[in-house]
This record gives C-alpha cells, sequence and structure tokens, in this order.
C-alpha cells in the first residue's frame, strides 16, 4: 500500500521549485532553465491514453533511454549478490509490508514502469518505462495503489464497487511540464516506504520536501538545497578545524553520520520502529475493522496491520557496517526463538579494515512464518478477492495464497517470529553545533557503548580491571601513609613541647 | 643558621611549571579516562593535550639545563648514606634526630631523592611521553612504516599510559609530603620558591661551599 504518493504530490505542487541560478524575472528564468522547452515539442501535442504512449513520445527523441533505465536497480527492483543470491525488493521479504510477491499491482505503485501486475512482467519492454514518476515537475502525477503502476486517464471506481473514485490526470501537461529529477520526485516514493510517511527510514520524510537549515544543512531550502552528494566529495577526508585536529582522527573509523545525525526523524514526522503483525484482524464494537491512534492522531493499531510503536527524534544505534548487508530470504530457516530473525542484518568489524561506525535505524518486529517448514511466510495482503489479508483478515488463506504464488509449500499453520532489519541513517545531517559532542561516546553508557572491538577513552567498559584496582590502591595507600607518617610527626612535635 | 643557594632560576622556574602542567594533566587525564566529571571531556582532552605539548617544550630547555655544569650529576644514584636516610624518615624524624644527609650545592639531594627523581627522570616520564605521543599520533602508526609501531593497539597504548599516570601519582602524592618534611614544614617549599635553603646544621660541621651565606666561612 502506497498512499503516499498522493500526499507528496499535493504538497509538493505547493512549493515553488528552488533555481539557484536563476535570472531575477520569472520570464528569463524558465528561459534558462533548459535549451528545450518540452511544452513545444510536437510528439507531446497529444492526448496520451496511458502512460506507455507518454513513453513512446519520450523514446522518440530519448532513443537511449529505456535500455539504460533497464540496467538500473530501480527497474529490476533485483540485483545479484557477489555470492549469487539474488537480492533485491523483488526478492528479500522484510518486516514491514513483508513481501512484493502476490501483491505486485500494489507495490508497483512505486515502481518506475507500468503494468507489473503479477510475476510475468517484461522487464524488456522500452514503452513500460515510467519516465514521468521522475520527471514530473507538476506534482499532479499519480499512480494510485493497485493500477499495477498504471496510471489513471478516465474516472475510475476503485475498488469496483466502492463508490471511491479515482479521478483522471491529463498526461499531455504532465508530459509537457518534464524537467531535471528532483528531490519531490525522488521523495514521491522514498519518504513513503513501508506504506506511510517517514514509515520507513526514519531519516526520508515529507519533513525533508523543504527543511529549514535545522533540519538538514544540505537540504536546506532556503541554503545549500542539495539533492544529492556523499559527504567526502565536499569535506573530504578531514573536514574538521586545526584547532579540532583530533577530530579528524575519528574520520577511519567513524562515519560522518555517526556524529552529526544527532537524531533521526527530527522532522515532526514520526517514523515506525516496530510492528507486530500477530494482534491484526481485531474488530472494532461496530464490527468494522479496529483503528487506534495515539494522542497526535498517528495510526498506532489497524485490524489489517496490527500493532505500531512510532517515535520521533531517535536516538540511532550504532554499529560496525562494511557495506555488506546479510539477508535472511525466502526459503532460509527460520526459528522462533529469544533471538530475532535477522531480516536484514549489517555486516562488519572493528578488524576487517572496511568498516566504519555507523547510525543505524533498527526496526523490530513479528511477522507471520509457518512454524513447520520453518518459513518466513509470503504473504497475499491487497487485493479485490476472498483471500488478501487486508480484506478479508485470515491468515491462512493469505499466507496460502502467497505462499503458492512462488511456489513454496505451506503447511497450513501461521505463527509469529519476531524479527529486526536495520537501516543506516544518513539524512538530516543537522548543523555543526548540534552534533554530538565528545562525552556522547567518551564516556561509561554512552552512544557506542555496545560497539567492541574499539578503545574509547572514557568508557569504562574498556578499562583494565586489574590496573584500575592495583593503581587505585596504590594511590590510597600512599596518601594514608603519608598522612599516618604525619600525624606521628605532629605527635612527637606535640610530645617535645 | 646558614643559608645555601641552591635551587637557580630556571630550575625553580622548571620545577613550578613542571608541577603546575603534572597536576592539570592528572586532572584532565583522568576525567578523560572516565573516572570523573571535572572540566567536561572535550575542554579536559584538549587542555591534557595543550598541557602535554607545554611540558614537552619546557623539557627541551631542561634536558640542556640538566647538562650545564654538575647538574646531571645531582642525579646519579649512590648507596652513600642510604640506610641512614631510610632510618632517618622511618625513625629519626619522629625523635628529632639530625638528618644524616647534608645539603651543599654540589649534592642538593639526599640518596633517596636521587634515586626516585632519577626514577622520575628515566621511568616515569619516558613511559608517560612515549605513550602519550603514541596516542595522540595512533592514527598514523599504521602508515608509520615501523612494524613495531603499526601493530600497536590503542587499547594497549592507554593501558601504559595510564599506569604511568598511577606511577606518577604515586609520586606527587610522596614528594609533596616530603616536601615537608624539613627543619619546619614550609622550608623545603620556601628554599624551592627562592632558591636559598636553611642549613640545619650540627655544631663542628660548617658548610664549606661557596655560595654559602650567613656566618662567613672566612670572616678573618
Amino acid at each position: 500500500m502506497r498512499t503516499g504518493i498522493f500526499m507528496v504530490a499535493v504538497m509538493a505542487s505547493m512549493l515553488l521549485a528552488p533555481a539557484p541560478h536563476a535570472a531575477r524575472d520569472p520570464a528569463s528564468a524558465k528561459l534558462f532553465k533548459s535549451t528545450s522547452d518540452h511544452s513545444k515539442f510536437k510528439a507531446l501535442q497529444q492526448d496520451f491514453k496511458s502512460g506507455p504512449e507518454v513513453t513512446k513520445a519520450c523514446l522518440s527523441c530519448h532513443t537511449e533511454a529505456s535500455k539504460q533505465i533497464h540496467r538500473t536497480q530501480h527497474w529490476r527492483w533485483e540485483f545479484l549478490n557477489p555470492d549469487g543470491k539474488r537480492l533485491g525488493k523483488k526478492n528479500v521479504i522484510n518486516n514491514f509490508c513483508t513481501s512484493v510477491a502476490s501483491n505486485y499491482a500494489y507495490c508497483a505503485t512505486c515502481h518506475i514502469g507500468y503494468g507489473w501486475k503479477d510475476d510475468q512482467f517484461d522487464f524488456t519492454s522500452e514503452e513500460n518505462v515510467d519516465c514521468l514518476v521522475c520527471h514530473d515537475t507538476t506534482g499532479n502525477y499519480k499512480k494510485p495503489p493497485g493500477f499495477a503502476g498504471n496510471v489513471v486517464t478516465n474516472a475510475t471506481e476503485f475498488p469496483p464497487g466502492s463508490g471511491k473514485i479515482v479521478k483522471a490526470i491529463d498526461l499531455k501537461a504532465i508530459a509537457q511540464g518534464i524537467a531535471k529529477t528532483s528531490r519531490d520526485t525522488c521523495g514521491a516514493c522514498h519518504f513513503f516506504g513501508g506504506g506511510g510517511d517517514g514509515v520507513k527510514h526514519g531519516d526520508l520524510d515529507s519533513s525533508l520536501e523543504a527543511p529549514d537549515k535545522a533540519l538538514d544543512v544540505h537540504m536546506d531550502a532556503t541554503g545549500n538545497n542539495f539533492s544529492r552528494a556523499t559527504c567526502q566529495a565536499c569535506h573530504g577526508q578531514a573536514p574538521h578545524q586545526a584547532k579540532l585536529a583530533k577530530l579528524n582522527d575519528h574520520t577511519d573509523k567513524v562515519a560522518c553520520q555517526t556524529c552529526h545525525i544527532p537524531a533521526y526523524a527530527r522532522g515532526g514526522v514520526p517514523t515506525k520502529m516496530s510492528w507486530d503483525w500477530s494482534t491484526a484482524g481485531k474488530m472494532g464494537p461496530d464490527g468494522k475493522p479496529l483503528i487506534k491512534k495515539d494522542a497526535k492522531g498517528h495510526v498506532i493499531y489497524t485490524a489489517a496491520k496490527g500493532d505500531f510503536v512510532l517515535a520521533e527524534n531517535v536516538v540511532p544505534e550504532y554499529m560496525w557496517f562494511n557495506g555488506k548487508v546479510k539477508y535472511t530470504l525466502f526459503g532460509d530457516k527460520v526459528e522462533n526463538s529469544d533471538q530475532p530473525t535477522r531480516i536484514s542484518h549489517f555486516e562488519g568489524s572493528a578488524t576487517d579494515g572496511k568498516s566504519m561506525i555507523w547510525p543505524v535505524k533498527v526496526f523490530r518486529g513479528r511477522q507471520a512464518y509457518d512454524p513447520v517448514n520453518k518459513s518466513l511466510a509470503v504473504l497475499h495482503m491487497a487485493g479485490n478477492d476472498d483471500t488478501a489479508f487486508w480484506t478479508n483478515f485470515n491468515w491462512e488463506n493469505a499466507v496460502a495464497v502467497g505462499m503458492a504464488s512462488v511456489g513454496a509449500p505451506f503447511s497450513g499453520k501461521v505463527d509469529f517470529v519476531t524479527t529486526e532489519s536495520m537501516w543506516p541513517i544518513t539524512h538530516m545531517v543537522a548543523p555543526a553545533k548540534d552534533s554530538l559532542r565528545c562525552r556522547d561516546c567518551h564516556a561509561s553508557g554512552g552512544r557506542l557503548e555496545k560497539v567492541s572491538g574499539i578503545y574509547i577513552s572514557g568508557r569504562g567498559s574498556d578499562h583494565a580491571g586489574w590496573l584500575e584496582t592495583t593503581g587505585w590502591i596504590m594511590a590510597v595507600l600512599t596518601l594514608l601513609g603519608v598522612v599516618g607518617h604525619g600525624l606521628g610527626r605532629f605527635i612527637a612535635f606535640k610530645r617535645k613541647k | 643558621m646558614a643559608r645555601v643557594y641552591i635551587f637557580k632560576r630556571f630550575e625553580r622556574f622548571w620545577h613550578w611549571t613542571q608541577a603546575a602542567l603534572i597536576v592539570l594533566m592528572l586532572l584532565t587525564g583522568f576525567e578523560v579516562h572516565g573516572t570523573y566529571l571535572l572540566f567536561g571531556w572535550e575542554k579536559a582532552a584538549n587542555l591534557h593535550t595543550t598541557a602535554a605539548w607545554t611540558l614537552i617544550g619546557l623539557w627541551v630547555f631542561a634536558i640542556f639545563w640538566h647538562f650545564t655544569p654538575g647538574e646531571w650529576k645531582q642525579y646519579i644514584p649512590t648507596t652513600d648514606r642510604i640506610l641512614a636516610v631510610m632510618r632517618y624518615y622511618v625513625v629519626g624524624i619522629f625523635t628529632d634526630a639530625p638528618h644524616p644527609f647534608r645539603v651543599t650545592r654540589l649534592s642538593k639531594h639526599n640518596p633517596l631523592q636521587r634515586l626516585a627523581y632519577l626514577m622520575v627522570k628515566l621511568f616515569i616520564n619516558p613511559l608517560i611521553w612515549v605513550s602519550g605521543l603514541l596516542y595522540l599520533y595512533y592514527n598514523d602508526l599504521a602508515t608509520s612504516g615501523i612494524a613495531a609501531l603499526a601493530g600497536l593497539t590503542l587499547g594497549a597504548i592507554a593501558l601504559v599510559h595510564t599506569a604511568a599516570a598511577f606511577m606518577m601519582l604515586v609520586f606527587l602524592t610522596g614528594h609533596i609530603y616530603l616536601a615537608t618534611t624539613g627543619h619546619t614544614p614550609l622550608a623545603h617549599i620556601k628554599a624551592m620558591i627562592t632558591g636559598w635553603e636553611d642549613l640545619d646544621h650540627e655544631p663542628g660541621r660548617e658548610p664549606s661551599q661557596d655560595g654559602v651565606r650567613g656566618e662567613p666561612a672566612n670572616a678573618s
């Protein structure tokens, strides 16, 4: 379910697109934005009936664009890991909405293509590439959930018989208004991952559409206003002033983000910290699916999804990360034990020479699995049929269809397993004055208390116990010795008098 | 009472500057170590580093000073009268016995002092400086090209530095106390400030070295 795209489109349409190099008056600002004005292109002077028709028009000039897109992960949702495993969101199971399989028509809302409704999607089709979702500037471009990533050009009742009408969009106007990709187009999907604003990442949400400096120094809408960058590209490996030289000695082991993102979900949008699917399916007193909200009006329970824990201004967890992520994949054996199943886990150590200490959002959950086959469950969540969980609230049926969709055996039993997944924190970089202070880590019980394999001065667990004991005993004995000796002299002196 | 000028101007300056720096470094060092909160970690670490460089600068001059005539010889260990001095601090000091060692300009430290100061100069100080410099330049060790340094862990360096700090703390405690054991509690301390030591002399042992003031040795 990716309803977020509506909200971001509305919000984006209210924002004035910043033009850093613009001339003073609006007319020349528009003139100097690009060497071409797409509204004057003949290929775009038509009433498009579908997304692929627009793409064909695009390809009439941008002949290689789709072939280029075909090579990207944005298109494939899949990549081949060096260990031979197929990863990518098409294949992995996560602990948010769990799996793409059997839910294509909904998940494909955020695919940069048209028509991915089942596992037969043609990944070699050039016209099925969706150019507009990344190049729209109008904010009116929408791909509603349930339409397999297609757009709606005639008002449609959806779900059929529901009385809800999905409005048509004007592809001609959108196509003529295209320009470079922007933070808004990236955010249309990435701010809303996991089913809503800020849900998945915690450092990516709609507050970053036009943040102030305190929220993100680089994306600050009235300041730097960057789209994307790496820290080192501008700051190098020795970014701190000479008088703070020791800080530069941290850059080989500590990621910039660790100190410079003191907390995530700082923009007023809470992020989801945990998700318990096992409680899903409750009906309210009115017999309708139950929904609970917290004091601020954020949803913390729905019958469709179970219980959530939301949080703002979250202090990250910290760990060694060498860039490699280990997944529990579909087909891997899963045990319901005290240790959570690691849906995704960052690899790294103090000694591998590649790892840095990173801030991480650890997302914890309880999700369905087959306790007999010891396999994570593929869930058929969304759809207008009699098995989709969100329509029927029956786990066994939803899992049976989900498992069948990937050709996996299902015992008929559904239980729940605790899981955790990891997400690196890299946005919402605070101004330097708000970055961590030394003592946030150089102390016992500090932020890096659990990061092992490295000596951190000030952290008690790094002290050698024998040295502390011996050292202080010696110091105290010396003190007692001199005090005793002095007392003796004093008494001797008094007696003599 | 006779007085002898035994601590020259540089020596006094060096002593007290060093004393202040060592006290400051003990205070800041144990804060950086995580023993307590005093200045705030960041300030403590900065003060500690600045004080360390100041002390190293001071020692560059001090090393030259040691080679000015006669000074380094003050620290040559000797067993001469060492048992007598030990006996004095264990027994004699309480019975008002005379100090078995006589301060002169050529020999201003008693045998215990010679040993203690030599230990500080040749063992504790080098241990602190070497481990401290390795600590400061830890990031450059791996690329130093010196295999013995490249393999050092920060934990091992910190361990040695901390151990040396405890030794310095023990020395400082004893040193400050023993500074009060002159013929009056402040006598030695005054001497270290003014340079002039009162000679707690015994009858018949007239000081004969130059620099002695008071009763002129050759009044006639």
